[in-house]
């Protein structure tokens, strides 16, 4: 099990070895100490390997993962997970803005807050948030799915597309074209798997409300051609 | 860019340290501001004397300027020379006849007044900065300190941070106001001085001019929230205080932590590493448009 110390070691030389990983390794669960909010760590993996980064992160943390397991034992800063494709990156402490912004796909998990614009431009990633998130959360979100277990702040899913919302507590306020829809079996099926997926325990889906777009906004109406 | 570092002890055992401590922030936020440094520094304060920084060229004869303010002031001045700038202590019933010297000389600038304040800036890197100033040495109750990436004025040492607009108050800034020059004009009128264009420098007049005016700083601050218009994380220093405050869309980066020996403010994690018993430390983002202050009692 490769152990790298990033007080004693520069952060590009980690990064160029999970790169160079390839099928026939035995290294496939690394530990990394003293990260000391480094920026970019384990960025751009595409592996079927599990990383533990033991402290706080910087910015872009498992920015574009593909396939590996990532898991900040801490805070990470701005951008955790930005454009994941798959995989799995768990944070234990807080995230800075723009947790999971642009993601396709893989499951990002939040034991604390995100703060604002958690999940903008997502894009198929799911998001599960066990605190609450900030501002502007899942803005311009096209699909994927966001979990709030506490409360969602101001102008959630503003011009959302065909993301899936749900949030356990209170939202500040809805942004443009997000509404209140029904949550439906269907609805609570998807969500229970990710709640289990995310290691949610004692919370039902029940607790939680849907939110999603009113597609008055991005679909052509006739009563807006004279803007065209 | 730019980044902010401010360090508020609440332990006085600690107080030796602040300058050094100060400087590994101030250095590891070298990339985002590498063009000037500067801070400002609480100190030790005694009834009837006040602290003046005074700035002047390279090379500047402080001791000959000492001798004649020495004279004007009827005793002998206590200073020390940090580079390119020096801290004057004298009495306060003094403070008129040496003050309106200063201002018929070309040559030295004074660009901080206070009871514990004294401030220090220049361009350059900000470890170069910090060495210039000996940094390292300086002790006290809190210290706010920056680097500075220009976006909106001149890279000049006028132009550094932290900008000082009233008795031991500083501010830094990272960002952009966007209705800095209204706001400015307003400040003229009411009879307010700035040294600068810079957009930093209004927001350090507007909670000026609110405090002059009987606001608390925590009034000051939250009623900066509607008058300035822009992009902010402000970090702020009174002769007890120490705030911090977030712009609504919170669009620059800001990280906290918290002891219970000290509070620090980072523009980034990484400028928080090496302070005493951070591993322990609570770890946060300031909300947007919160109001967050400690004061010594």
């Amino acid at each position: 099990m490769p152990s790298v110390d990033l007080a004693s070691s520069p952060l590009r030389e980690l990064n160029s070895a999970l790169h160079a990983l390839t099928d026939n390794t035995n290294a496939t669960h690394w530990t990394v100490s003293n990260p000391r909010g480094q920026h970019n760590i384990a960025v751009g993996l595409d592996f079927p390997v599990e990383i533990e980064i033991d402290g706080h992160v910087g910015y872009y943390c498992a920015g574009m993962n593909k396939q590996a397991r990532v898991t900040v034992r801490g805070n990470a800063g701005q951008g955790i997970a930005e454009n994941m494709m798959s995989g799995r990156v768990h944070v234990t402490g807080d995230a800075s803005q723009a947790a999971g912004a642009s993601g396709n796909g893989g499951l990002l998990v939040i034991d604390g807050n995100a703060s604002a614009r958690c999940g903008i431009s997502m894009k198929g990633i799911d998001i599960v948030v066990k605190g609450s998130v900030g501002h502007l959360s899942a803005f311009m979100a096209q699909a994927g799915k966001l979990v709030v277990l506490g409360d969602a702040g101001e102008a959630l899913g503003d011009s959302i597309y065909e993301a899936q919302l749900f949030v356990r507590g209170t939202v500040a306020s809805l942004g443009a074209d997000c509404v209140e829809k029904p949550l439906k079996d269907e609805h609570k099926v998807e969500l229970k798997k990710l709640l289990d997926d995310a290691g949610v325990e004692g919370v039902s889906p029940d607790e939680f409300k849907r939110y999603g777009s009113a597609r008055k906004l991005y679909h052509f109406h006739i009563d807006n051609v004279g803007s065209y | 860019m730019c980044g902010i570092a401010g360090l508020f002890l609440k332990d006085q055992k600690l107080a030796p340290e602040l300058g050094g401590l100060l400087s590994g922030m101030l250095e590891a936020l070298s990339d985002r501001g590498p063009d000037s440094a500067g801070f400002a520094v609480y100190g030790d304060g005694d009834n009837g004397q006040i602290k003046l920084t005074l700035r002047a060229a390279p090379s500047f004869d402080f001791a000959e300027l000492m001798a004649s303010l020495g004279k004007l002031a009827g005793a002998p001045i206590s200073y020390q020379v940090h580079d390119t700038h020096a801290v004057i202590s004298i009495p306060t019933d003094r403070e008129a006849a040496v003050a309106s010297a200063l201002v018929g000389m070309k040559d030295v600038d004074m660009v901080a007044r206070g009871k514990r304040m004294a401030v220090f800036k220049e361009v350059g890197l900000p470890a170069d900065v910090a060495r210039r100033f000996g940094l390292n040495a300086m002790t006290g109750t809190h210290a706010v300190g920056h680097t500075r990436m220009a976006t909106e004025s001149a890279v000049t040492t006028n132009g550094a941070h932290p900008f000082t607009t009233g008795t031991d108050q500083c501010l830094v800034h990272n960002g952009s106001l966007s209705n800095h020059n209204d706001v400015r004009r307003e400040l003229i009128r009411q009879g307010m001085t700035f040294r600068t264009e810079n957009d930093s420098e209004v927001a350090a007049g507007y909670i000026s001019s609110q405090m002059a005016a009987g606001a608390s700083l925590q009034d000051a601050m939250t009623s900066s929230l509607s008058a300035l218009d822009g992009f902010y994380t402000f970090v702020i220093g009174t002769e007890t205080g120490f705030g911090v405050l977030r712009d609504p869309i919170a669009c620059k980066p800001a990280v906290m932590a918290e002891t219970d020996r000290w509070v620090a403010f980072g523009t980034e994690y990484r400028a928080l590493v090496d302070l005493p018993g951070i591993d322990a430390a609570k770890v946060w983002e300031p909300a947007p448009a919160r109001v967050y202050l400690w004061e010594r009692h």
